[in-house]
């Protein structure tokens, strides 16, 4: 058998504060917009709620949260990037779609060191584009919150 | 290849439980050959698939087994409970050896050769040439020891498996000779093109009626052989089928609703279709998920043999509503805790054949199964006629185990006592034996049920037997519920969690008071403990409200009303898990779906009761402690109930004196020979002003504008009403105030009541009050 290694990925591309990330396409199940989220009161601060996604219950996580950016304006709509992790389907809050990227794998690095510890935690690395660096999201990390935590430390 | 091993266990450990219950009916009917050649057949099957695997050990097992039953079946061995224990050890053996195989795809190295001898042992019983076993040359020769009358068959015939060939039927029948028979299947062999009776027919060894009616026999027995018209579906599949249709039907209330609205349109009757087939689909795939209790039930006849048989008793058991459906997770969910009480009942329940006979009752001991719906639950019993609990026995060794008080044990009536059984870590066995005693199970029985939403009674009479009677919901995909409304969010609360709704007249601060610190309602004369929800997910409490609505909820014995904002409907929900990243948070236990598209969270009524701290000890705060079904601990801590007399004067009584906190109005008080009485539960109680026995002021029973606050004393089994200005706190009594003396509580001067000698006060107008309820009649 012939193991070919694909030289590129195409990654669907979101910004999140001043972050621009990527994430696989294959990973992506769906992008949606105006979602009802319902609270869940006494949860992890990065859990937005809980959407309904055709009957399926899944959580939304909002990625300024986790990344510790500065919270999002009131008002402001973010974009539901549902994604799966461990067979459960997770909502990813972002700011805004981008678009779908062709990279290059010969262009991925390793998240050098001057990105921030929190930031570092959550991504696997970084493709040089020609005028940006683009993070690759780890879906897995980023989806899998602290258990101990609580709002009352936070609030 | 993985996938025919999966099916090759799946399918083989489904015959292997079937075996279990062949081998339990052949040991009542050993001359049943159906059964027999069933038990055969199965053991059959698994021994040619493992040829075909390549599972050497599990094929010798499955071999041996086949070789004593091919015995049995030629009536060369009569079944013996001897002959029934190997068999079903060659059962279990290959259990687990299949379990093995299962999980690792590779056959493992268990040590058989000890089965393989009993085997070989009893099978040389019926064959006195055998030669002795030696399970030396055994195990390296698995193969060669077949013999004649099980190796694969001669017929070239493959339609034809072992035992209804025709040749095989007319020998049985007696139509035809067996070496007759064997000749014409040996010209079968050499090339004779005619099937086998024909050539029987033409060498006149029988009549060609005689082989039509073999024939038929045959027809009959393999179309009675099971018709596949099942397929296999991963449980996965089904509950992804089972979560679309509850979305399907929430769709559908939309839908109907929306053409309600517009009745002019011309979808109404599409709607109404739409209506049905749904409805239909739901309950067609809700019964995908059904399975007959009988399913379970099956392996206890082999649990109940077994234990038996050590225990050297006689049971028999009779199986009732076996068809009774449930869903496949609470199937699941209930296996343990029946296998247990099965178990209890084998072991306590029923005595020994000696005993029996001494008191008149059959030798043989029966357990009963019986399963039924009753209104959406199913309910299944399990009872015995055995000798029944002893209750005072069970308040003994509760006792002596210092699990409860002397007080307490006590004031236990004989049905509390018995529920004594589902107290963590009790046992009444003397000693522990393999089978029971070490005090783990009935308390975890108890919490298994509960747990699936379901409750269990035991009701018990001396010599004649015990029921334990379990109630469960008949699924936990679909619950009816309460929806309600709390800070902007719906929450749902479990239909089975809940008592009752009330809304109180009185804004909060009049309606809720504080009992030593936390906040309480009197509902009917019992203070019930309030949690705000507000307060448990962290939000500001509502304080101005004018009533205060109030879910009084159950969660385990402990009884205690939440606070909500809002209270909505009562509704079916579907019933969906929390999401990894929720899960944490202890308040719920899971999502679902409402029917405007939103998802609602389902609270965890038994962690709020915990999250809250109304652990097991405080119980339903209904003070004088055990009423139905709690367990008395932690009742006589020590604990005084504090007491406003008026005029800055107070008193304190032992908690555990006071049986009720009560309010009376002036109207309700009458006097019976000039001692102010009132009707209290069906029979007439004493009002004793406590300020004026003490020579501390008194109070104007009669006349007073507001309602008399009453500690129900309860003194030697008779309650007298102790009328006080007001009930202030309960305090912990670490042992530093002392009863009987003034003491300085909460820095004040207080008269602690020593409750002996404050009997001897008021005996001798206790005696006046009871001859007056003697003499009352209404």
């Amino acid at each position: 058998m012939v193991i070919t290694i694909p030289s590129s990925r195409k990654l669907c591309t979101f910004r999140v504060g001043d972050l621009y990330l990527g994430v696989d396409v294959l990973d992506v199940q769906e992008v949606l917009y105006h979602q009802e989220i319902t609270e869940v009161p006494g949860s992890h601060e990065t859990v937005s709620g809980l959407i309904n996604l055709r009957g399926q219950v899944a959580a939304a996580l909002d990625l300024r949260v986790r990344f510790q950016l500065p919270v999002r304006a009131e008002g402001v709509q973010p974009v539901h990037v549902v994604v799966r992790s461990n067979g459960e389907a997770v909502s990813l809050l972002v700011d805004e779609i981008i678009d779908v990227t062709d990279v290059q794998v010969e262009d991925f690095e390793e998240a050098p060191d001057t990105v921030p510890a929190a930031t570092r935690e959550l991504i696997k690395g970084a493709y040089k584009l020609k005028d940006q660096l683009l993070f690759t999201l780890d879906i897995d990390r980023t989806v899998q919150l602290d258990p101990f935590f609580n709002p009352e430390d936070h609030s | 290849m993985d996938e025919i091993i999966g099916e090759f266990v799946v399918e083989s450990m489904e015959g292997i439980d079937r075996l279990d219950q062949n081998l339990i009916v052949l040991e009542t009917d050993p001359k049943n050959h159906g059964i027999l050649d069933d038990i055969f057949r199965t053991l059959h099957s698994i021994k040619g698939a493992c040829g075909f695997l390549d599972f050497a050990t599990l094929e010798k097992v499955a071999h041996r087994g086949e070789n004593l039953l091919s015995l049995l079946r030629e009536d060369v061995l009569d079944v013996t409970p001897e002959i029934t224990d190997a068999l079903l050890a060659t059962v279990d053996a290959i259990r687990a050896m299949l379990e093995v195989v299962g999980e690792s795809g590779e056959e493992g190295s268990q040590d058989v050769s000890e089965l393989l001898i009993t085997l070989e042992r009893i099978a040389a019983q019926g064959d006195p040439n055998a030669e002795p076993a030696d399970p030396n040359a055994e195990a390296e020769m698995p193969q060669e020891d077949g013999d004649a009358t099980n190796d694969a068959p001669a017929d070239p015939d493959a339609a034809a498996t072992e035992g209804d060939r025709v040749g095989d039927i007319l020998t049985e029948t007696g139509e035809a000779d067996r070496v007759d028979v064997e000749i014409a299947a040996k010209e079968q062999e050499l090339g004779d093109q005619r099937p086998i009776g024909e050539i029987l027919v033409d060498e006149k060894k029988t009549t060609p009626a005689k082989v039509d009616e073999a024939l038929t026999k045959q027809a009959e027995t393999r179309s009675s052989a099971p018709v596949d018209s099942t397929i296999r579906v991963d449980v996965k599949l089904l509950d992804k089928l089972m979560n679309l249709v509850g979305e399907l039907v929430l769709t559908r209330n939309q839908i109907v609703e929306l053409a309600d609205n517009h009745p002019e349109e011309h979808f109404t009757p599409t709607a109404h279709s739409l209506n049905l087939i749904t409805s239909e689909l739901q309950e067609g795939v809700m019964k995908t998920r059904m399975q007959p209790i009988g399913n379970l039930w099956a392996k206890l006849p082999r649990v109940v043999r077994d234990l038996s048989r050590q225990m050297d008793k006689k049971i028999e058991i009779e199986m009732d509503g076996a068809d009774t459906e449930l869903d496949k997770t609470i199937i699941e969910a209930i296996k343990d805790p029946l296998t247990h009480i099965v178990r209890n009942t084998v072991d306590h329940g029923i005595e020994p054949p000696a005993d029996r006979l001494a008191t008149g009752k059959p030798e043989a001991g029966v357990l009963r199964l019986k399963a039924s719906h009753e209104g959406g639950l199913v309910t299944i019993e399990i009872s015995d006629d055995g000798a029944g609990i002893d209750a005072a026995r069970l308040k003994a060794k509760a006792l002596k185990n210092g699990q409860i008080s002397e007080e307490v044990a006590a004031k236990m009536s004989e049905t509390e006592a018995l529920y004594l059984i589902f107290m963590p870590g009790f046992s009444t066995a003397e000693k522990v034996s393999a089978v029971s005693g070490r005090g783990v199970g009935m308390d975890v029985v108890k919490t298994n049920i509960e747990r699936i939403g379901g409750t269990v009674e035991v009701r018990t009479e001396m010599t004649v037997g015990t029921t334990f009677k379990i109630k469960i919901p008949l699924t936990l995909a679909i619950i009816p519920a309460l929806t309600i409304r709390c800070a902007g969010s719906r929450f749902a609360i479990p239909q089975v969690n809940l008592l009752e709704l009330v809304r109180t007249s009185a804004p909060r601060s009049e309606a809720l008071e504080d009992f030593h610190g936390t906040p309480v309602f009197r509902l009917r004369g019992r203070l019930l403990p309030i949690v705000d929800l507000r307060e448990q997910i962290g939000k500001p409490c509502r304080e101005n409200e004018r009533s205060v609505n109030i879910v009084v909820l159950q969660a385990d014995d402990v009884h205690f009303g939440l606070v909500v904002d809002e209270i909505l409907d009562t509704q079916e929900i579907v019933v969906k898990p929390l999401c990894a990243q929720v899960s944490s948070v202890p308040h719920y236990s899971g999502s679902t779906t409402m029917g405007d598209g939103r998802v609602a969270l389902i609270l965890d009524v038994m962690n709020l009761a915990g999250e809250a701290g109304l652990g097991l000890a405080s119980k339903n705060y209904d003070v004088a402690g055990v009423s139905e079904g709690t367990e008395p601990e932690d009742l006589d801590d020590g604990t005084i109930l504090l007491l406003d007399l008026g005029g800055e004067k107070r008193a304190a009584l032992p908690l555990r004196t006071v049986a009720r906190l009560e309010k009376f109005s002036a109207q309700d008080i009458e006097t019976a020979k000039e001692q102010p009485v009132v009707q209290y539960r069906g029979s007439i109680m004493p009002l004793i002003d406590l300020a004026a026995m003490l020579g501390l002021g008194s109070h104007d029973m009669q006349y007073g504008e507001r309602p008399l606050s009453v500690a129900v004393y309860n003194h030697e089994g008779n309650e007298v009403g102790l009328v006080v200005d007001a009930i202030l706190d309960i305090v912990d009594n670490d042992g530093q105030i002392d009863t009987g003396s003034a003491s300085v509580i909460r820095g004040k001067v207080t008269e602690v009541i020593n409750p002996e000698a404050f009997g001897h006060i008021y005996n001798h107008r206790i005696e006046e009050i009871q001859a007056v309820d003697a003499g009352a009649s209404w």
